[in-house]
């Protein structure tokens, strides 16, 4: 089995982000920048099934800055075979012209599955996957919480308002990691020493411009302190007050 | 709250992206897997075995040596991270480590034959099997050349008599190295290593019990009786006191490097702490006393931090010699020692929880300052180095 994961670099949870002078974006000075959490679920997936089926490969496929290099360096170190960076200077925030770049390269690649993972977690767009999809006109199953290949086919689980969803599909098809859908495994020593001699290709993409610009960033307002209503018993109803007229949560 | 490490002199740009790789691979595991429970199995005062069979998938076990053998093929600096991090959650997982890796695999990778090779270390990498090393005895600690642990030839092979302590893992282990004399008491150079199993009769180990530091660690101490091993059980290219020595030098080298984690995380705490403590209306880090205390914790830790880096170039160069190893476990420990203690001062009273870590790590590092060579001994290794004077031959 032929297996892509698609990675995105983005700023490590913990950084606390500041905004650049352009006030468009980021200032990446002093930031960390990590392996999209999701995107490792998706890596865990396409290396347990290569490692059940005891045969297949798994590529690692980033579309960024020269920088993503490292990103992919992380897949290969957790077990994937071979990376493709497809560089370009400058991601924009429109997921469509990024979902065009990588499925064509994708749609050449003759992959059995493509893996995304549900969501990047700097812009939170959610597209991607479903996008490249679209494009290659194959099936998706997004936020995938749990999953079975077999004889061909796939039957995933996903989490719903309320209950699970069970979808069955045909391969190719593209899935994208919901949170659990496994542990991911930490890279070992010896595989972070193997990353290095495995082969990791570099294509430079142009992209088109695409249909959304940012026009400004900005911080949320700081949280205004909270305020104890009284003790006791004797303060629910003026809790209770608060919670309807004040915080309309009730 | 992950830890992020201290790099105040932009030391990171020293590594490479392989060192930044395990080196960041550990510091996550340690904040996944060490941090939840050490505290707690600190306090109950036992070692967490379920760490071995973790540590041994990530490869952390004799990192450095080669990858025929199961092991990792890292470079010295890269191990030397894996150490500093390692400490970083405690001084007793680095020191498992430092056993396992240093004293059990290092001496059999450097003077047991291929077959011990290829028998042992891919046991040991794995952690199917986990040993210790017995060199120490109760009355001969800082002078080890005077042991008097026997090794005798028999028709069978070798009988083994002695007694050895203060022993890492010693309870846990299922082999042990043992360094024996297998001449006259008075011939340091008849010493050699043995590969002796620990459930061969007359082997018995004992835990040592009323430790107030390195709680989460096994340490224990063997008595051997007539202990029968086969002829083929001695480490075949160890000969003399200087060959333990040369085991001691490479987990001194971790060991400098481990002291700089324990004082990361001391610090660390600190400067968190002071951050947000609030007295008299204001973070006691606003105080000049406490930055005081925070700017000595730093300068030191970036001075260790140097002194790592360039003795782990030494190593992979081939070029350290021991007494350098010496002057970086000697000033690391140290400053290790005082920071974790200024620490744990700065806490004020919640720093006599074990919620918080300085205290442990103060406790711990007491044990690391006179394991390995005391302060003093590498005090006295140095004076030698620099006058050509020993005061103690």
């Amino acid at each position: 089995m032929k297996i892509a994961v698609c990675l995105k670099r983005v700023p490590d949870t913990e950084t606390r982000i500041k905004i650049g002078a352009d006030g468009r974006s980021i200032d990446e000075d002093g930031v960390k920048f990590i392996l999209n959490p999701y995107d490792e679920y998706a890596v865990e997936q396409a290396l347990q099934l290569k490692d059940s089926a005891g045969t297949g490969e798994v590529t690692a496929i980033s579309l960024g800055s020269s920088a993503s290099q490292e990103t992919i360096r992380t897949a290969l170190a957790m077990g994937v075979d071979r990376g493709i960076l497809l560089e370009t200077d400058a991601l924009p925030l429109d997921p469509v012209p990024i979902g065009k770049a990588l499925a064509a390269e994708l749609g050449s690649g003759d992959y059995d599955l493509i893996f995304f993972g549900k969501v990047a977690i700097d812009d939170y767009s959610h597209a991607v996957g479903t996008i490249v999809s679209e494009l290659l006109g194959i099936p998706s199953v997004s936020a995938v919480g749990r999953l079975e290949i077999a004889d061909g086919k796939g039957t995933a689980e996903r989490e719903i308002e309320g209950g699970v969803e069970v979808v069955e599909f045909s391969l190719p098809a593209v899935l994208t990691a919901e949170k659990g859908l496994n542990e991911p495994r930490y890279p070992a020593l010896r595989g972070i020493m193997m990353a290095k001699k495995k082969p990791l290709e570099i294509k430079p993409v142009e992209l088109e411009e695409g249909g959304l610009s940012v026009v400004e960033l900005s911080v949320p307002p700081a949280r205004p302190a909270g305020r104890i209503v009284g003790e006791g018993a004797d303060a629910v109803p003026a809790l209770v007050e608060a919670l309807r007229t004040e915080a309309k949560v009730i | 709250m992950p830890f992020h490490g201290v790099d105040f002199l932009g030391i990171d740009s020293l590594f490479n992206e392989e060192e930044l790789a395990v080196r960041d691979t550990v510091r996550r595991w340690v904040d996944d897997a060490v941090m939840p429970i050490i505290g707690d199995r600190y306090i109950a005062g036992e070692f967490p075995q379920e760490l071995i069979g973790q540590m041994a998938e990530l490869g952390l076990f004799g990192a450095n040596l080669p990858e025929k053998y199961g092991c990792a093929g890292l470079n010295n600096v890269a191990y030397g991270l894996i150490m500093q991090e390692l400490e970083r959650g405690d001084s007793g997982i680095r020191s498992f480590a430092s056993v396992q890796g240093a004293l059990v695999m290092y001496p059999i990778y450097m003077f047991g034959n291929e077959e011990q090779k290829k028998e042992w270390l891919p046991k040991l990498a794995s952690g199917e099997v986990v040993g210790c090393f017995g060199l120490t005895e109760p009355d001969y600690g800082s002078n080890p050349a005077g042991m008097i642990t026997t090794a005798r030839e028999t028709d069978a092979g070798w009988t083994l008599n002695g007694t050895k302590m203060w022993i890492t893992n010693g309870s846990t282990a299922q082999m042990a190295i043992i360094w024996a004399k297998t001449g006259d008491l008075d011939d340091p150079g008849s010493i050699r290593g043995f590969i002796v199993p620990t459930d061969a009769k007359g082997f018995t180990s004992k835990d040592q019990k009323g430790k107030i530091s390195l709680r989460a660690s096994d340490t224990s101490e063997l008595a051997l009786e007539d202990v029968c091993i086969p002829r083929d059980a001695v480490l075949s290219e160890s000969a003399g006191i200087k060959s333990p020595l040369m085991c001691l030098t490479q987990a001194r080298y971790g060991i400098a490097w481990g002291a700089v984690g324990a004082a990361m995380a001391c610090y660390d705490e600190a400067l968190n702490y002071a951050k947000t403590r609030m007295i008299f209306d204001k973070p006691i880090g606003s105080f000049q006393l406490q930055q005081l205390r925070l700017a000595d914790m730093l300068t030191e830790i970036t001075k260790a931090q140097l002194l790592c880096v360039q003795l782990g170039r030494l190593k992979d160069a081939g070029t350290m010699r021991p007494e350098q190893v010496s002057l970086a476990k000697r000033n690391n420990v140290n400053i290790a020692t005082d920071i974790a203690r200024e620490a744990r001062r700065l806490l004020g009273a919640n720093g006599i929880l074990a919620e918080y870590q300085s205290m442990r790590h103060m406790t711990n590092l007491e044990s690391v300052y006179t394991y390995e060579g005391t302060h003093d001994v590498h005090t006295l290794i140095l004076g030698k180095a620099v006058t050509g004077i020993s005061a103690f031959e």
